[in-house]
C-alpha cells in the first residue's frame, strides 16, 4: 500500500520534472483549416475527401467508436440516402437473436462505425504490442503545440498535429540510428517521443478523391485531419452559430441594463 | 432615500399569510429594503454574479446527472454522449467545465476584494469565516466533479491529489485506502465522488444562506470601510443594487459566453479527452488552473507532508486573517503602505499559480520557495507588523461626506 501511494507521488514529482512537450516532439506545422477562429466552418467537400482518406486507410487499424453513421449525415458531408446506402456496406455484429446467436447483419445509421479488431488484445496482437489510438477525439485530446498565449490565440493544434504526423516522417538522424527500437520509425512530431509505431500510412496518389481534388500525401493528410476534426467536434458549427447569437443578445441587453441603471441611479449622490 | 419600512400588508389575504408566515415581509426587509451603503463600487457585484453561478451550475448540473453514467467503464462514454447525442448537451456540459472556472474567477475577485477593503474586520469575523468555508467547499466540489469524466488526467489528478493524505503519519494509508473505497483509484471511488458532488452544492447553498445571514446583522462593508451612520449614507438594495447587479451580471455573463462558445476547452486538458489509463501516466499532471497557486505550496516543500501541510495551512490560515491583520482601519484606500502590500500579495498569489503550472525543477521550485515563504510571511509578518507601524490616512466622517467630496472634484473644472 505504502509503496504504491510513495510510487504514485514520485510518479507525479518525475512526471511534472518531464517538460511540458515529450522530449524532441517538433512543434506541428502550422497549416489552416476551414474551420479555425469564431468564423471558420467546415468545408464539405474536404469532409467528404478526408472520410475517403480514413475509410480506405486508417480503418484499417484505427477504431472510431464514438462516431456513429447517421452524425455524417447530420454534419451535412452525405445526405441520409447517401449515409443509408454507406452504413450497408458495413457489417455489424448484433444479438442475440432469439435462438441465442449473435448475427450479423448491414449496418444502419444509427450504428457506431464498428472497429476493425474485436477488441484492444487483438489490436495489440496484430500492431507490434500497441492499440492504434481510437480516432473519435484524436484533434482535442492531442495538442500540436503548447504555451499559455499560444493556445489561447491559436487553439491547440490538434488537427496540424494529425496532418504533420501523417506528412512528418523522415530519415533516422545518423545520431539516432543506434537507438531506434524494432519496429519503430522516426517521426520528429509524434507526441509520445520521436519513436512511432505506425507505418508511414499514405503514400503518393493512394486514395482517389471522387472531385479530383489533388492526392498528394500532403493533401490527404490535411483531408483526414479536417475530417478528424469533425468527429472530434461535430458541433462545432452549431456551437459558434449559437455564440454570436448569445453574445449580439447579451451586448443588447447589457447596453439597456446600463441605461436603467444610470437613470435610476441618477438622483443619488 | 427610503430608510427601512416596516411591512405592513395591505390585502386580507397578505394580512392573512403574514399572520400565519410572514415571508414576504422576510423578503421585504432582507432583500428589498435592505439598506446598502451609497458608494459600493463594481468590486461588490461579484457576490450577486456567485450567485447566479451557483444557480447556472446545479441547474446544469442536475441536467448533466440525466445523461451520466458514472461508472468506470461507462463515465467516459456517457460524457461523449451528452456532447454527442443529447439535443444541446454540448451545451449543457461546455458551461458547466467553464462554468467552475467562472465561478472561480468571480470568488478570487470577491475574496480579494475583501482583503483588500478589509472585509474580514470586526463586526464581520464570522461572515468572512462562513465565506472560507464556501470556498473550501468549492474546492472540494469542483475537484470531484473534474474526476466524473473519466478521462486521463481525472483519473490521475484523483490518484495524486487523493495520495496526498496518505501522508498522514500512522492513519494516512488507511484514510487513503477509506477514501478510495479500495486499494486504488476505482469504479467505488468515482461512485462516491459523483454522489459527493451532487450533493456539497446544496451544502453549499445552505452555508451561502449563513453567509448572507452573517452579511445582514453587519450590513455592507464599503469602500471607505466607515460604517453607516445615518440615513443619509444608505439606499435600499433593491431597485439600486438589484439594478447594478444585474447590469454587471450581463457583463459577466458576456464575458462567461466568450469562453464558452467560442474557447470551450481552452480552460481543461487536452489529454482529458483520452479515456483514463491506469497502466499509463500522463508526461505532466496538472490540476485545473483555479488549484494551481496550491499545487506550487506543495511542491515547494522538500517533505510530503510538509507539503500536504504548507498546502491547506495556506487555505486554513485565511480563517486568522480577521486577527492577524492587526490595524483599525478597514478600507486599503487609506492604508498607504498595506496598498502596496497588497498588491504584491496578489502577484505573489499569480506568480505562485504559473509556477503550479510549471514543472518541479530547477528555477521554477527555487521561485515557489521563496514565494511560498513571502505568501506565509504576508499573513504571519507583515499584516500584524503594518496595523502597528502605519500611519493612516485620515477616514472621511461619513460615507456620505466622502461621496460628497468626490462628486465635487469632479464637477471643479480641470486644471
Amino acid at each position: 500500500m505504502k509503496k504504491l501511494a510513495s510510487l504514485a507521488l514520485a510518479g507525479l514529482l518525475i512526471a511534472s520534472g518531464a517538460a511540458m512537450a515529450a522530449e524532441g516532439q517538433k512543434t506541428a506545422k502550422d497549416v489552416s483549416f476551414s474551420f479555425e477562429g469564431p468564423f471558420g466552418t467546415f468545408d464539405r467537400q474536404q469532409l467528404q475527401r478526408g472520410y475517403k482518406v480514413y475509410k480506405e486507410v486508417c480503418a484499417n487499424c484505427h477504431s472510431m467508436r464514438l462516431v456513429k453513421f447517421r452524425n455524417l449525415a447530420e454534419g451535412g458531408i452525405f445526405n441520409e440516402e447517401q449515409v443509408k446506402a454507406l452504413a450497408a456496406t458495413y457489417t455489424v455484429k448484433d444479438g442475440p437473436d432469439a435462438s441465442g446467436e449473435m448475427f450479423d447483419r448491414p449496418g444502419l445509421p444509427s450504428d457506431a462505425f464498428p472497429s476493425p479488431f474485436a477488441n484492444d488484445e487483438a489490436a495489440k496482437a496484430a500492431n507490434g504490442g500497441a492499440v492504434p489510438p481510437d480516432l473519435s477525439l484524436l484533434t482535442k485530446s492531442r495538442p500540436g503545440w503548447y504555451g499559455t498565449f499560444n493556445q489561447l490565440w491559436n487553439g491547440i493544434g490538434g488537427p496540424q498535429y494529425i496532418y504533420s504526423v501523417l506528412t512528418g516522417y523522415e530519415e533516422t538522424p545518423a545520431e539516432l540510428a543506434a537507438e531506434q527500437p524494432e519496429g519503430k520509425y522516426y517521426n520528429p512530431y509524434f507526441g509520445a517521443g520521436h519513436w512511432i509505431g505506425m507505418p508511414p500510412p499514405l503514400s503518393e496518389g493512394q486514395v482517389t478523391f471522387d472531385d479530383g481534388a489533388p492526392n498528394t500525401v500532403d493533401a490527404m493528410s490535411h483531408d483526414v485531419a479536417a475530417f478528424l476534426a469533425f468527429t472530434a467536434e461535430p458541433k462545432m458549427e452549431e456551437r459558434k452559430e449559437l455564440g454570436f447569437m448569445v453574445l449580439i443578445y447579451l451586448a443588447v441587453f447589457t447596453a439597456l441594463l446600463y441605461l436603467v441603471k444610470k437613470k435610476l441611479w441618477a438622483d443619488v449622490h | 432615500m427610503a430608510g427601512h419600512t416596516k411591512y405592513t400588508p395591505t390585502t386580507a389575504f397578505g394580512k392573512w399569510m403574514h399572520e400565519r408566515l410572514p415571508i414576504y415581509a422576510m423578503v421585504q426587509e432582507a432583500a428589498l429594503d435592505f439598506p446598502a451603503p451609497k458608494n459600493l463600487n463594481y468590486w461588490w457585484t461579484f457576490g450577486g454574479i456567485l450567485s447566479m453561478m451557483l444557480v447556472i451550475q446545479i441547474i446544469t448540473g442536475i441536467v448533466l446527472v440525466m445523461h451520466y453514467t458514472p461508472h468506470t467503464s461507462m463515465a467516459f462514454d456517457s460524457v461523449e454522449h451528452i456532447m454527442r447525442d443529447v439535443n444541446y448537451g454540448w451545451l449543457l456540459r461546455y458551461m458547466h467545465a467553464n462554468g467552475a472556472s467562472m465561478f472561480f474567477i468571480a470568488v478570487y475577485i470577491h475574496m480579494f476584494r475583501g482583503m483588500y477593503y478589509g472585509s474580514y474586520k470586526a463586526p464581520r469575523e464570522v461572515l468572512w469565516m462562513i465565506g472560507v468555508v464556501i470556498y473550501l467547499i468549492m474546492m472540494a466540489t469542483a475537484f470531484m466533479g473534474y474526476v466524473l469524466p473519466w478521462g486521463q488526467m481525472s483519473f490521475w489528478g484523483a490518484k495524486v491529489i487523493t495520495n496526498l493524505f496518505s501522508a498522514i503519519p500512522l492513519f494516512g494509508d488507511a484514510i487513503t485506502t477509506w477514501l478510495w473505497g479500495g486499494y486504488s483509484v476505482d469504479n467505488p471511488t468515482l461512485n462516491r465522488f459523483f454522489s459527493l458532488h451532487y450533493l456539497l452544492p446544496f451544502v453549499l447553498a445552505a452555508v451561502v444562506g449563513l453567509h448572507v445571514w452573517a452579511l445582514h446583522v453587519p450590513g455592507n462593508n464599503n469602500p471607505t470601510g466607515v460604517e453607516i451612520k445615518s440615513g443619509q449614507d444608505s439606499i435600499p438594495f433593491h431597485p439600486y443594487y438589484s439594478m447594478k447587479d444585474l447590469f454587471a451580471i450581463a457583463v459577466f455573463l458576456m464575458f462567461f459566453a466568450a469562453w464558452l462558445f467560442f474557447g470551450p476547452n481552452y480552460l481543461g486538458h487536452a489529454i482529458n479527452y483520452e479515456p483514463a489509463n491506469p497502466l499509463v501516466t500522463p508526461a505532466h499532471i496538472v490540476p485545473e488552473w483555479y488549484y494551481l497557486p496550491f499545487y506550487a505550496i506543495l511542491r515547494a516543500i522538500p517533505s510530503k507532508l510538509g507539503g500536504v501541510i504548507a498546502m491547506f495551512g495556506s487555505i486554513l490560515i485565511l480563517f486568522a486573517l480577521p486577527w492577524l491583520d492587526t490595524s483599525k482601519v478597514r478600507s486599503g484606500n487609506y492604508r498607504p503602505i498595506f496598498k502596496g502590500f497588497f498588491w504584491i500579495f496578489a502577484i505573489v498569489c499569480v506568480a505562485l499559480g504559473y509556477l503550479g503550472s510549471k514543472p518541479a525543477d530547477g528555477i521554477y521550485v527555487l521561485w515557489a520557495r521563496i514565494l511560498t515563504a513571502y505568501y506565509f510571511a504576508h499573513f504571519i509578518i507583515i499584516l500584524p507588523l503594518l496595523g502597528l507601524i502605519e500611519t493612516p490616512k485620515p477616514l472621511p466622517a461619513s460615507i456620505s461626506d466622502d461621496v460628497l467630496a468626490k462628486s465635487k472634484a469632479k464637477l471643479a473644472p480641470a486644471e
